[in-house]
């Protein structure tokens, strides 16, 4: 059965009934013996792309098997938000597709996902920096993104309570995107699971899957947890245990997972309008429209599957936000958590086909993920189904660090901890 | 996380840097595979759920290298050395096996 359509005259029909129509936002399938394609890992960029493969690329057999249940991997566990403020030429094509991709989301999948194009704003600290941000601000604009270079005047117009003076750090100015900002990442995934269900394809939830199967060199299947899943084509886009799953097909991955943590604070009015981030350590924050402020800092830069970091890390974080606000240093932390990142050798992601025939990857997305979720998916279907890259994606080759063609943003080589 | 660095006792991870998998050999240049064995040595990685052996410096204390085996599913860390002595150790097995 179809689902209805979202609407403001759902909403209003709804509230008079109590709320007691809604049906369920997506079909709970159970695996058919064999489908053409699936997609394992059902976080964001793997719903995306199933999406995608079923409206744009008409895959009609199309399932995403999911160890857990929707949402409760990292397209849970991000800060959410999204940008295309990038520097280099393999990167801002791919980004800013993605940015094209949230302005019309909401509208492409009839759901809510909250798209806010809050604005972005990198702050720098020292005339170096505020020529890096003019450079990589004109790189952005030489292909079609919007940037701004914005002295300390600038700054402070928009957010006069930072501590333009402090000692250490003085605040110069800022590269402001305004078309960024953030989304609700919950309800990307089930936005995008709607949508998919909608158009045919099975999410099977509580699916691990345990093996690949794998006949002459070509994928045949894989194995899971609720028995074996025939396909013609296997997209894997597991970030966090890419290296696990291309293991059981043999492969070994250029990445690390590592850990990354992300913080809540209780609820307050009205503070931070945007998304500002402090460019004199790693610290970014905006405010949840409950009233949280969300915020976030480096990785905790040992190789971890465990979900949560240690106290350094949370130390070195509120340092950071201290030095940028000092006065958020009263609030009261509500929670936090840390998610598990595919840290490639270069910072950058990998969207490609492996040495076994009909097996993709999607992979490597260090902690930039959630942004890209919109381009991944529609980049991933565009390989899976036409077996060659979509153009803004041709540069996340998984060969490219055997063929010295690494795209390191930060320059820091192959050292995952640093990136 | 703490670490029990067999020179100074049991000090706080942040004392420390990390520098990845310690199980990793450096190839042998005059190889003819060595272009594809450098590319893997500096590459690609292992990345296990659970037992890891990996090589950690204490930055902020005895500036010791240290080989410790840690879960990285857990975060238990179950053996501490210095990695002198495992690289001792296996310069003289290779030399009983040469």
């Amino acid at each position: 059965m179809r689902p209805e359509r979202y609407s403001i005259f759902s909403v209003f029909k709804e509230a008079l009934r109590g709320h007691k129509g809604w049906g369920e936002t997506w079909r709970k399938a159970d695996p058919k013996p064999a489908y053409d394609i699936v997609i394992v890992g059902g976080g964001g960029h793997g719903l995306a792309a199933a999406y995608y493969l079923a409206s744009e690329f008409s895959e009609a057999r199309v399932a995403v098997v999911e160890k857990g249940w929707i949402g409760g991997g990292n397209v849970g566990r991000n800060t959410t938000i999204v940008r295309s403020n990038y520097l280099l030429p393999g990167n801002i094509p791919f980004y800013e597709h993605s940015m094209k991709l949230w302005e019309r989301l909401e509208q492409d999948i009839n759901y809510n996902a909250m798209v806010s194009q809050r604005g972005v704003l990198n702050l720098c600290h020292s005339d170096a920096q505020r020529d890096a941000f003019a450079r990589r601000g004109n790189a952005m604009r030489i292909h079609g993104v919007d940037a701004e270079l914005l002295d300390q005047e600038g700054v402070r117009k928009l957010y006069p309570f930072l501590d333009f003076d402090n000692a250490r750090f003085p605040i110069r100015g800022g590269l402001l995107q305004r078309r960024g900002g953030t989304v609700r990442h919950d309800a990307v995934a089930w936005g995008y699971a709607r949508a998919a269900s909608d158009r045919g394809v099975d999410i099977i939830e509580n699916c691990e899957v345990t093996g690949i199967k794998i006949t002459n060199g070509r994928v045949e299947g894989v194995e899971t947890s609720r028995g074996l899943i025939r396909a013609k084509k296997v997209g894997l886009s597991c970030a966090g245990n890419s290296s696990r799953v291309a293991e059981m097909a043999g492969l070994t991955l250029p990445i690390e997972s590592h850990v990354l943590q992300a913080f809540v604070t209780e609820g307050l009015k009205p503070l931070i309008d945007g998304v500002v981030t402090f460019g004199a350590g790693h610290f970014y924050i905006s405010q949840s429209d409950k009233g949280g402020l969300v915020f976030g800092g480096d990785i905790d830069g040992y190789n971890s599957y465990a979900q949560r970091g240690n106290l350094p890390v949370v130390e070195d974080v509120c340092e950071g936000g201290m030095a940028l606000m000092p006065f958020i240093g009263r609030v009261r932390l509500l929670r936090s958590w840390g998610g598990i990142m595919d840290m490639s050798m270069d910072g950058s992601p990998i969207i490609d086909k492996t040495p076994i025939d009909g097996l993709y990857l999607n992979a490597g997305w260090c902690y930039g993920g959630f942004k890209a979720t919109p381009a991944a998916g529609h980049c991933f279907a565009h390989l899976i189904a036409r077996d060659e890259p979509h153009p803004v994606a041709t540069a996340y080759r998984l060969d490219r660090f055997a063929k010295g063609l690494a795209i390191d943003e930060k320059g820091m080589g192959p050292h995952p901890n640093l990136h | 996380m703490r670490i029990n660095c067999p020179c100074c006792g049991e000090r706080g991870s942040d004392e420390f840097l990390y520098y990845g998998d310690a199980t990793v050999r450096r190839p042998d240049p005059d190889q003819p595979s060595a272009l594809e064995d450098f590319t893997r040595y500096v590459y690609a990685r292992r990345n296990p759920r659970g037992p890891h052996r990996e090589l950690w410096y204490h930055a902020a204390g005895c500036h010791s290298w240290l080989v410790i085996e840690r879960n990285t599913q857990t975060h238990a860390i179950t053996s501490v050395e210095f990695a002198k002595d495992v690289a001792a150790a296996q310069s003289a097995q290779a030399g009983r096996s040469a």
